[in-house]
C-alpha cells in the first residue's frame, strides 16, 4: 500500500521531534483554528468596512450598487442590467428571501435552477463579504448553486451590509458559524472580481472563461 | 530547444538567441516584479506575513504525517475518495483507472504543476482519452507541444502574433477571413471552443494550491474561473497534488492566500479561490458526483528527510523567477523541466536526480534578488549552493576548481599565489586592461574578457589600509 510506505517516509523524515509531543502540538494547532486571526487584517474600523470592500470592489472593476433595504433589490438589478444592454432574466438558486422580492414588478424574470450554458445572468446571496480585498464569499447549497458564478456572463450578488467584515479570518469565522467546527459547503467561493486573464501579452482581459461583468448589490438596511 | 535540464548550457544559449523569445521577455516578468512591489506597498503587514508564511510551512513540514492522515480524515467524511501515489507512473495509472471508471473520453483540466510533473496528459492520451488544458496559457502551450515556461504565466515566452498564428492554424473550422485586432478577439474565440469542452467533459482534474486538514477541503486558485467549471460540470472531480500542499487550518490557508497573490501577480486576491470540500449534496443542483484526491510523493519524502526540506516550503507563486537575471535573459524552457528560475533550479535535482540537473544550481548569480521576494523566505541561495557542492562532489567537478579549493582552505598558500598571480597577470595585461583569452580559464573567457590585476592583491591593500598606508 503506498499510502502507508508514503506515511512512514514522511514519519521516518520528520521524527526527530519525538512521538506524543507532536501530536499534542498538531490537535492544538487544529482545535486553537477558531480562535486564531491574522495581523492586521482591518486596518480600519468596522463602520468603514462597506466603504472599503467597496472600493476594492470597483478597483477589480466589479459594479457596486447600495440600497437602502431589501425591497429596493430588484430595481437596482434592473436599473443594472438595462444599463449594461442584458435582458432582464436571471437564473437564481431558491433562496426564499430572494424569491419573496418583487420582481415582476421591477421587470425581472428569474428563473430557479442551476445554472445552464444558455444563462446570460446568475444571481447569488453571499454570506460574507472581506473588506480588505473587496471579496464575496459564497456557499453553495440548492438556494445557492456554485454554477451561477461561472457559467453566466453577468454575475450579480447580493450582500447584507453587516455581513461585511474585515478580514478573511473574520470571514472563516462566519463560515464556522454558518456550517460548524471543521465542517464546509461543498463549495466556498471567494471572488473577487470578474473572470480575466493576461495570459496573451501580459494584456488583462475579462471575461476569460467566467462572467465578464460582476455586480454587487450591497443591502445597508 | 531539446528537451532536459541535462542540455541547460545549449539551451540557455539558443534562448538567448532567440529574438522573438526576447522580445517576449522584455516586458512581462518585469511588469509582474512592477505589480508585486505596489501590492505589498498597499500591505503594511506584508513581512510579517512573510515570517507568518514560513512558520506555517516549517511546523506543517515538521508534522506532515500527521497533517495528511489528518486532511485524509476529513475529505473522506466529507465524501471524496483518497488515493496515494508514490511515483508518477502510479499517480498516472491510478488517475487513468478513475477516468476509465467514469467512462470518460473526454478530460478537462484546471492548470496544475504536479500534473506536468508527472505527465499525466500524455500518459491519459495514450490510453485513447481527449485532454484539454482549459487555463489560456496552458491551451496555448499545449497546442504547440509545449511545456509551460513559468509556472504562473505558461504561456509568458509567447507574443499575441505567436497566439494568433496558432488560433487560426488550429481552429481551421474558423473563418479565414476573421480579424483579431487585440487580445480580447483571442481570448473570445478560446472562451467559446472551451465552453464547449467544458460542458461535454466526463471527468475535470485540477491541481491543489493547498490542502486544509482542518475541513478536508482543497483550495484551487484561478483568475480565469476555469478550474471552477472543471470542477462543477464534470460528473467525476480528480485534484491531484503533492504531499506538501497540506496545511493545517483555514486561518494558516488565509495567511498563505495573503502572501500568494500579492507575490504572484500583485493582486491582493485572486478574482477565484474555491475551498471545494467534496461530492456535491444531497439537494445540490449542481457540482460533481464523485470527487477524488490523489496524494503524489514522487521524491518530496527523501527531499523532506534531507538538507533540503525548505524548497517543500514553496507556494508555487513565481516570484523567485520573475525577479531572477538568469530567468529573464533565457525564460523557463531552458531549464529543461517543469519547475524553472530559481525553484525549478533547487526542486528539479531533488525531484529529478543531481545526474539530471546539475546545471540548474549552478544557472544563478546569487544576487539572492528570490530570496528577498520569496513569501515563505525559502533560502535558495543556500539551496543552490548545497546542490552545487552536492555537484562537485559526486563528480569530481571541475579541477581548477578543486585546485583553488584546495588552496583556499590554507591561507598562506593561497595568499602566496594570489600574490604571484597578480603580479604575473597583472605584467603581461596591464597595457591592454583585460585577457580575451586564458589558458585554462577559456569556460570565463570564452563569453567575456577578464579583467587584467592591476598591482596588488585584495588582501594586500586590506592590510594596507587597516596599517594606515596611504595608496
Amino acid at each position: 500500500m503506498s499510502r502507508d510506505a508514503i506515511l512512514a517516509k514522511v514519519r521516518d523524515a520528520v521524527s526527530g521531534a519525538g512521538g506524543t509531543e507532536r501530536v499534542t502540538a498538531v490537535h492544538e494547532r487544529l482545535e486553537e483554528a477558531a480562535r486564531a486571526t491574522g495581523p492586521g487584517a482591518a486596518r480600519h474600523s468596522m463602520a468603514e468596512w462597506p466603504g472599503q470592500f467597496q472600493t476594492a470592489l470597483e478597483h477589480q472593476t466589479a459594479a457596486v450598487i447600495r440600497v437602502a433595504k431589501a425591497a429596493d433589490i430588484p430595481q437596482a438589478v434592473a436599473g443594472y442590467l438595462s444599463s449594461v444592454g442584458a435582458a432582464a432574466t436571471l437564473r437564481a438558486g431558491s433562496d426564499r428571501a430572494l424569491a419573496s422580492l418583487s420582481w415582476t414588478e421591477a421587470g425581472v424574470s428569474i428563473q430557479p435552477g442551476a445554472a445552464t450554458a444558455a444563462d446570460a445572468v446568475g444571481l447569488s446571496v453571499a454570506l460574507a463579504g472581506i473588506a480588505e480585498t473587496g471579496t464575496l464569499v459564497l456557499a453553495s447549497s440548492a438556494e445557492n448553486p456554485a454554477s451561477l458564478a461561472f457559467l453566466p456572463e453577468t454575475h450579480i450578488v447580493v450582500i447584507d451590509a453587516a455581513r461585511i467584515v474585515g478580514g478573511m479570518e473574520e470571514a472563516f469565522d462566519l463560515v464556522r458559524g454558518a456550517f460548524g467546527r471543521g465542517q464546509m459547503p461543498r463549495a466556498l467561493n471567494l471572488i473577487s472580481g470578474p473572470s480575466r486573464t493576461g495570459d496573451i501579452g501580459g494584456r488583462i482581459v475579462l471575461g476569460a472563461h467566467g462572467p465578464r461583468r460582476l455586480c454587487v448589490v450591497v443591502v445597508d438596511g | 530547444m531539446s528537451a532536459g535540464p541535462r542540455d541547460f548550457k545549449a539551451n540557455a544559449a539558443t534562448a538567448i538567441a532567440d529574438a522573438g523569445l526576447q522580445r517576449a521577455l522584455a516586458g512581462l516578468p518585469g511588469g509582474l516584479v512592477a505589480q508585486r512591489t505596489a501590492a505589498v506597498a498597499r500591505c503594511p503587514e506584508f513581512e510579517a506575513l512573510r515570517d507568518q508564511g514560513r512558520d506555517i510551512r516549517d511546523h506543517t513540514l515538521a508534522n506532515l504525517d500527521l497533517y495528511l492522515e489528518q486532511f485524509e480524515t476529513n475529505a473522506k467524511h466529507a465524501g471524496s475518495h483518497v488515493h496515494w501515489a508514490a511515483t508518477a507512473t502510479e499517480a498516472c495509472k491510478i488517475i487513468a483507472d478513475i477516468c476509465a471508471f467514469a467512462n470518460a473520453e473526454l478530460v478537462v483540466k484546471g492548470k496544475s504543476m504536479v500534473s506536468e510533473e508527472i505527465g499525466l496528459n500524455a500518459h491519459l492520451q495514450r490510453g485513447g482519452l481527449e485532454v484539454v488544458e482549459t487555463d489560456l496559457g496552458e491551451y496555448i502551450i499545449q497546442n504547440r507541444g509545449e511545456t509551460p515556461s513559468h509556472i504562473i504565466a505558461p504561456a509568458i515566452h509567447l507574443t499575441q502574433a505567436d497566439v494568433e498564428a496558432d488560433f487560426r492554424r488550429l481552429h481551421d473550422h474558423l473563418q479565414k477571413a476573421r480579424v483579431f485586432h487585440d487580445p480580447a478577439d483571442l481570448v473570445a474565440e478560446a472562451r467559446a471552443i472551451l465552453r464547449e469542452k467544458f460542458l461535454a467533459a466526463d471527468v475535470g482534474i485540477t491541481g491543489a494550491n493547498f490542502l486544509i486538514s482542518e475541513t478536508g477541503s482543497s483550495i484551487i486558485v484561478t483568475n480565469e474561473g476555469n478550474g471552477d467549471l472543471t470542477q462543477i460540470l464534470p460528473k467525476t472531480h480528480i485534484v491531484v497534488a503533492s504531499i506538501e500542499k497540506v496545511v493545517p487550518t483555514l486561518n494558516d490557508a488565509a495567511t498563505l492566500l495573503k502572501l500568494l497573490a500579492r507575490s504572484a501577480t500583485g493582486q491582493d486576491m485572486t478574482a477565484y479561490t474555491t475551498f471545494a470540500t467534496g461530492p456535491r449534496r444531497a439537494g445540490d443542483l449542481d457540482g460533481p458526483e464523485a470527487c477524488h484526491i490523489v496524494i503524489v510523493d514522487n521524491g518530496r519524502s527523501e527531499m523532506l528527510a534531507g538538507d533540503m526540506r525548505e524548497a517543500l516550503r514553496c507556494i508555487r507563486c513565481g516570484a523567485c523567477m520573475n525577479h531572477c537575471p538568469v530567468y529573464n535573459a533565457i525564460g523557463g524552457h531552458a531549464y529543461g523541466w517543469v519547475y524553472p528560475g530559481p525553484i525549478g533550479a533547487v526542486l528539479t535535482p531533488g525531484l529529478l536526480g543531481l545526474e539530471q540537473a546539475a546545471h540548474l544550481p549552478n544557472a544563478s548569480t546569487f544576487c539572492g534578488a528570490c530570496e528577498t521576494v520569496c513569501p515563505v523566505k525559502i533560502p535558495l541561495v543556500k539551496l543552490m549552493r548545497g546542490w552545487r557542492t552536492a555537484g562537485h562532489e559526486c563528480n569530481g567537478g571541475a579541477w581548477p576548481l578543486a585546485a583553488w579549493s584546495f588552496a583556499a582552505r590554507r591561507p598562506r598558500l593561497y595568499h602566496g599565489s594570489a600574490r604571484f598571480a597578480a603580479a604575473i597577470l597583472g605584467a603581461i595585461g596591464r597595457s591592454s586592461g583585460a585577457f580575451h583569452w586564458l589558458p585554462f580559464a577559456r569556460g570565463w573567457t570564452r563569453h567575456r574578457d577578464l579583467a587584467a590585476p592591476q598591482g596588488r592583491t585584495f588582501q594586500q591593500l586590506w592590510s594596507e589600509t587597516k596599517r594606515g598606508v596611504p595608496r
